[in-house]
């Protein structure tokens, strides 16, 4: 369990604000699911890991005699389908966002359980610009935040899902194989005995090279002239994505193994690095909205991971001393607390921050120190604490003056 | 109590199914318990041969998680219980040493022909949404997602698993001897998914930290190298289910009837009330016993469960006891559930218990000795979970943490609990354990419960009537 202190929740809010400003921007617009779904809405789908779904906070609701069980949202994107499928599905194109917290049992106690991610996602629309436009927005935001040497990783599920379907697996062997390579363990695809040389080639190839532009892809397309069609179809599809990334000038990293837990997308994925640390990750889910019964709407998305940007960013120096105002009465008596009180209201109802001092700030953190004494002819003394100047005032109109000119 | 805490390595030994091939393995590799035998009365036991090696009998189900938070060192139970717990915290504090190769029968899913599901395929394409009855909720659960069951629901069951498919439950979850055992019971077993072996478990710190090479090294001719654990392929699928089977049918009002202590009384009852069974006296248990009215289907459950069944729909009346129902209702206030009237026997008394050498005599003192930190967090064992957490939130105990039990509290004090929650007879259990009752929480005896939306319902409201007036009839 994690509290998040003052200087977290001024990078938390840092984050959130610049990533709100891009969706809204690019068109998207801001949505919020319910902590507590049902748990079929996770296996409903069946396109979660086992494992990922034996780690979800669930337990009977009021009603739980009926044996129906909720969970504390293990999952951003799926309750943004189910959103959408439920709400909105009438609109043919919906471009949303959401910044969520996720929660996920761990054995372990050194892990959260609660983690924060800024979503974005796209339903309808075509395929490839889509793909590129979350590549780019969620690029635009950590550009805005600041973080340099990020790695953008690009990888495709249908690539592998028609590399699994090449090894001729029984059902039972390539649902363990598929939850292997979810779970991040690509050897298990090259171990698997496939009586076809050709896939094996194909294997080693994708597994061992990595590619920075549409020209690998293009190489890969002539070096496999006999791959399945769904897997070209597939390449195809990775090709007009990253062709329209070169010519956007956007770099990046063709590296089929490089992601897992890309449970549920259907075409390209994408993972964003930064210190080692993966810090965002999408792709393209075109089974999810009729997976859930809903109309056949392809939709692709992204989610960038709060925490770990958190630790990233800088701590921007809050601007005390420039703006703010500290309010202090000379003596404490019941008067003197009162004309504070009235003082920093006025100053607050002019848009000057202003702060009631009761037991000893440092007034070197602040713009300007008024204080109190109560004492006519000049009941107040107003410190410029850049200036390093006092000066006495009468009444309250003539402090705003001096506040209000700086 | 003081010796006993000297105790250096504790022990914990399962009662039940597994405890005279462990009493006798004990006795053959020279680590002998006196008293460890199917009459014994006590819990604690103490080594013949090493001083400081104490035992405990423990229900088997309580054994796992004992010696996961540390309370034992060592202990032997099923692996079906040890998995159970396993699945749920893979990367918790038990560890299995080794399969000390007895025991019988596995885990198994299992279906019935009514319902309709030919093979496991079926279960992860289909869009149904199955309900899994079962006393192995965990292993219900990893089983229904390994195979990316779409949407399921899971009964919890404190017994009788294999009396729910195929009206009450699409699939169970159950022990079985074998294929034929299965299907002896009317039902089709679908896959294994574990043996149910003996098995050595330790808790990892104590593993880690303290040294119990001695007591290993007892087991040590025992210990094999590659336990069995699985037996995936073990069974015959395509067994066909026989034996006495009858033919299931849909009946218009179903009642369900205790199985266990209540049997006896309840089937006295029925008689006096002039309801003519066949298959539920005092001697026979049938899961399906018939009744010459042929709207009326019953069934043989656990009581602890039919609260939650009857509030689920699958009957729609039942006798179980009140402290059952205030179970359910504690969990579920809002529950379809209510009680028509009480039957008058069985009746027991539910108590709060401390040990004898507790300075206190009432719950009042008791809280102020938590308060005083002393007892701090009380920890209570219940099979009652909800009455116990209703009860310590009213009387303002905290902190307290609740041990949930399976029956026999007694067993966990004054070592591994401070307080039990539990229903007396007569208290002389408790007195033989050197414990005192601090406060009747409530007198439970067995009572009639209806579904409220079968009450209600214009279809089954005549028959409903005319059935419990029946039953008033039997009423001393």
């Amino acid at each position: 369990m994690q509290d998040l202190l003052p200087e977290d929740m001024s990078r938390f809010r840092r984050i959130e604000d610049v990533f709100r400003t891009c969706c809204r921007n690019w068109g998207y617009q801001e949505v919020r699911t319910p902590t507590l779904e049902y748990l079929y809405l996770f296996t409903a789908t069946g396109t979660l890991t086992p494992s990922m779904l034996s780690k979800v906070y669930s337990f009977l609701d009021w009603d739980g005699w009926s044996g129906e069980r909720v969970v504390l949202r293990p999952d951003g994107t799926i309750p943004v389908a189910r959103l959408y499928t439920d709400n909105l599905s009438g609109q043919e194109l919906a471009r949303l966002f959401y910044v969520t917290n996720i929660f996920a049992f761990e054995g372990t106690g050194k892990e959260n359980r609660e983690r924060w991610q800024c979503g974005a996602e796209f339903f309808g629309g075509d395929k490839s610009a889509p793909d590129v436009e979350i590549i780019l927005l969620a690029e635009e935001v950590i550009r805005r935040l600041g973080i340099s040497d990020v790695g953008l990783q690009l990888s495709h599920a249908g690539l592998v899902k028609a590399l699994l379907k090449e090894l001729k697996l029984s059902p039972g062997e390539e649902a363990k194989m598929t939850n292997r390579i979810l779970e991040g363990n690509w050897q298990a695809l090259t171990k698997a005995k496939s009586t076809n040389p050709e896939i094996e080639r194909l294997i080693a190839a994708l597994l061992g090279l990595k590619g920075k532009s549409s020209s690998f892809l293009h190489n890969l397309r002539a070096s496999f002239p006999k791959a399945s069609q769904d897997f070209k179809s597939s390449l195809e599809d990775l090709i007009n994505v990253t062709t329209l990334l070169d010519n956007l000038g956007c770099s990046y990293k063709i590296d089929i193994a490089a992601i897992h837990g890309f449970e549920y997308y259907t075409g390209i994925c994408f993972q964003f690095l930064a210190a080692g640390e993966k810090i965002g990750g999408g792709g393209r889910y075109d089974s999810l909205v009729p997976l859930m019964n809903g109309e056949d709407i392809p939709a692709c998305g992204f989610a960038l991971y709060v925490d770990p940007i958190m630790k990233l960013l800088p701590l921007e120096k809050e601007k005390k001393g420039e703006s703010e105002i500290l309010v202090k009465g000379k003596e404490m008596t019941p008067e003197i607390v009162e004309t504070c009180f009235t003082v920093a209201e006025s100053l607050r109802d002019a848009g000057h921050p202003a702060e009631l001092d009761f037991t000893g700030r440092k007034e070197s953190d602040y713009r300007w120190v008024v204080l109190v004494s109560g004492k006519e002819p000049s009941p107040f003394t107003l410190t410029d604490c850049i200036q390093r100047r006092r000066r006495d005032a009468a009444s309250m109109a003539e402090i705003l003056k001096v506040v209000s000119e700086g | 109590m003081k010796d006993y805490q000297a105790g250096y390595i504790k022990l914990a030994l399962p009662k039940g199914r597994f405890l005279s091939p462990t009493a006798s393995l004990l006795a053959g590799i020279d680590l002998g318990f006196e008293g460890y035998s199917d009459k014994t009365k006590q819990y604690r036991l103490r080594s013949a041969r090493f001083p400081g090696l104490s035992a405990k009998i423990l229900q088997e189900k309580d054994i796992s998680i004992q010696v996961a938070v540390g309370n034992y060192d060592l202990g032997i139970c099923g692996l079906d219980w040890i998995e159970e717990f396993l699945v749920k915290y893979p990367a918790g504090a038990l560890v299995k040493i080794s399969s000390l190769n007895y025991g019988e029968g596995g885990i198994h899913v299992v279906t019935s022909t009514e319902v309709g599901i030919a093979n496991l395929n079926e279960l992860s394409d289909g869009r149904s949404d199955y309900r899994i009855v079962t006393e192995y909720p965990n292993l219900a659960e990893a089983f229904a997602l390994n195979l990316r069951m779409r949407r399921f629901r899971i009964f919890p069951v404190w017994g009788a698993a294999e009396a729910y498919p195929p009206e009450n439950a699409d699939l169970a979850v159950l022990w079985g001897k074998s294929g034929a055992h299965i299907a002896a019971q009317g039902l089709i077993p679908l896959k294994g998914l574990l043996p149910v072996t003996a098995f050595l478990i330790a808790n990892r710190e104590s593993l880690e930290n303290k040294d119990l090479s001695q007591i290993l090294m007892c087991f040590s001719s025992k210990l094999t190298a590659e336990p069995q654990t699985s037996i995936e392929n073990g069974l015959d699928i395509s067994e066909e289910p026989k034996g006495p089977h009858p033919l299931w049918q849909a009946k218009e009002i179903n009642l369900a009837l205790p199985d266990g202590h209540q049997q006896a009384p309840t089937s006295q009852f029925l008689k006096r009330a002039g309801l003519a069974l066949q298959g539920y006296s005092e001697e026979v248990m049938s899961r399906r016993p018939s009744a010459d009215l042929d709207w009326l289907g019953i069934k043989v459950i656990r009581p602890q469960d039919m609260p939650l069944q009857v509030a689920n729909s699958n009957f729609d009346l039942a006798i179980t006891g009140e402290d059952w129902l205030l179970e359910h209702l504690y969990r579920f206030p809002s529950s379809p559930v209510k009680k028509l009237f009480a039957l008058g026997f069985g009746t027991v008394k539910i108590v709060a218990a401390v040990s004898q050498e507790m300075p206190v005599a009432d719950i009042d003192e008791l809280r102020s000795l938590v308060q005083s930190s002393k007892f701090a967090p009380l920890k209570v064992a219940s099979e009652y979970i909800n009455i116990a957490d209703n009860y310590l939130r009213d009387n303002h105990i905290n902190p307290c943490k609740l041990i949930p039990t399976w029956g026999a509290s007694e067993a966990f004090l004054p070592e591994d609990a401070d307080m039990l929650i539990d229903n007396v007879q007569t208290g002389k259990t408790l007195k033989q354990h050197k414990l005192r009752i601090i406060d009747v929480l409530f007198r439970s005896s067995a009572c009639l419960i209806a579904s409220k939306d079968s009450l209600a319902s214009s279809d089954k409201k005549e028959k409903m009537e005319l059935l419990t007036q029946k039953l008033r009839a039997g009423l001393l």
